[in-house]
């Protein structure tokens, strides 16, 4: 397989209860293809904290996931209100959810440290007021 | 044993079975979703008091036996059929987080 498979998703900022359903969907995707179920978990996980993290703070966002032999790459990209301190943010605890958020479960500031602990490499890149895109890679070899 | 044995023997309220021979491994209990989706294991049995849709999701990534909610906690109509649609197990019983935690000890040992 030289060419990357794509897949790109479109993540709904209205709607806090439905959110999820791109990596739903992703999951669904990478089981046709047939991933290594354990790194299928450990991706869409990562993918999910980082849809609901584009839902509770910048209204949605998109989602772009290329497969090639080697790894997959998940692109998530919005135009919320940008992180200023990325440092702070990784940091395990750390939260600005709203508290209608937390008391759906949310908000116990492991999303970023999550994405991190389930891929191989994770980048981010965020401008205050013009928005984050974080690029997540998961290793197949 | 199967998350069917498992409500059976325990009287298990089902309220949705998709995957009745599903093997139960272990067990997690947390009700912050994100804490839980960094430390639960699949084929665990993940016991919670958190109602909301979100918790469908969670476990269907996580890929878990089956949501086990404690307390007598209940699910609306709509997110039982999601979780039907989506092959998540949930069950729920009068028990106490705890008390669950003790019977699922008692199967796997």
């Amino acid at each position: 397989m030289s060419e990357a498979l794509t897949f790109h998703f479109d993540v709904n900022g209205e709607d806090f209860t439905s959110a999820g359903q791109a990596s739903v969907r992703f999951k669904k995707n990478m089981r046709e293809l047939g991933v290594d179920p354990e790194i299928i978990r450990r991706a869409s996980i990562a993918m999910y904290e980082g849809e609901i993290n584009m839902v509770i703070h910048a209204h949605g966002g998109v989602a772009d996931v290329a497969v090639t032999e080697d790894a997959i790459e998940i692109v998530l990209k919005d135009k919320g209100p940008g992180i200023p301190d990325i440092k702070k943010a990784m940091q395990e605890g750390y939260s600005t959810a709203p508290d209608n958020i937390r008391s759906l479960g949310f908000g116990a500031g492991m999303g970023l440290p999550n994405m991190k602990r389930y891929t191989d490499e994770m980048e981010i890149e965020s401008t205050v007021g013009v928005g984050t895109t974080v690029t997540m890679k998961i290793k197949l070899k | 044993m199967t998350v069917a044995e498992f409500a059976e023997k325990y009287s298990m309220e089902v309220l949705s079975l998709p995957d009745p021979s599903r093997e139960i491994k272990g067990g997690y209990m947390g009700d912050l979703l994100s804490w839980v989706m960094g430390r639960a294991k699949a084929d665990q049995a993940w016991i919670t008091i958190m109602s909301n849709q979100n918790i469908i999701a969670v476990a269907s990534l996580i890929d878990v036996a089956c949501i086990i909610l404690a307390e007598d906690v209940r699910l609306d109509e709509s997110i039982i059929e999601n979780a039907k649609a989506k092959g998540v197990n949930v069950l729920t019983t009068k028990n106490p987080a705890f008390e669950v935690a003790c019977e699922i000890c008692h199967e796997i040992k």
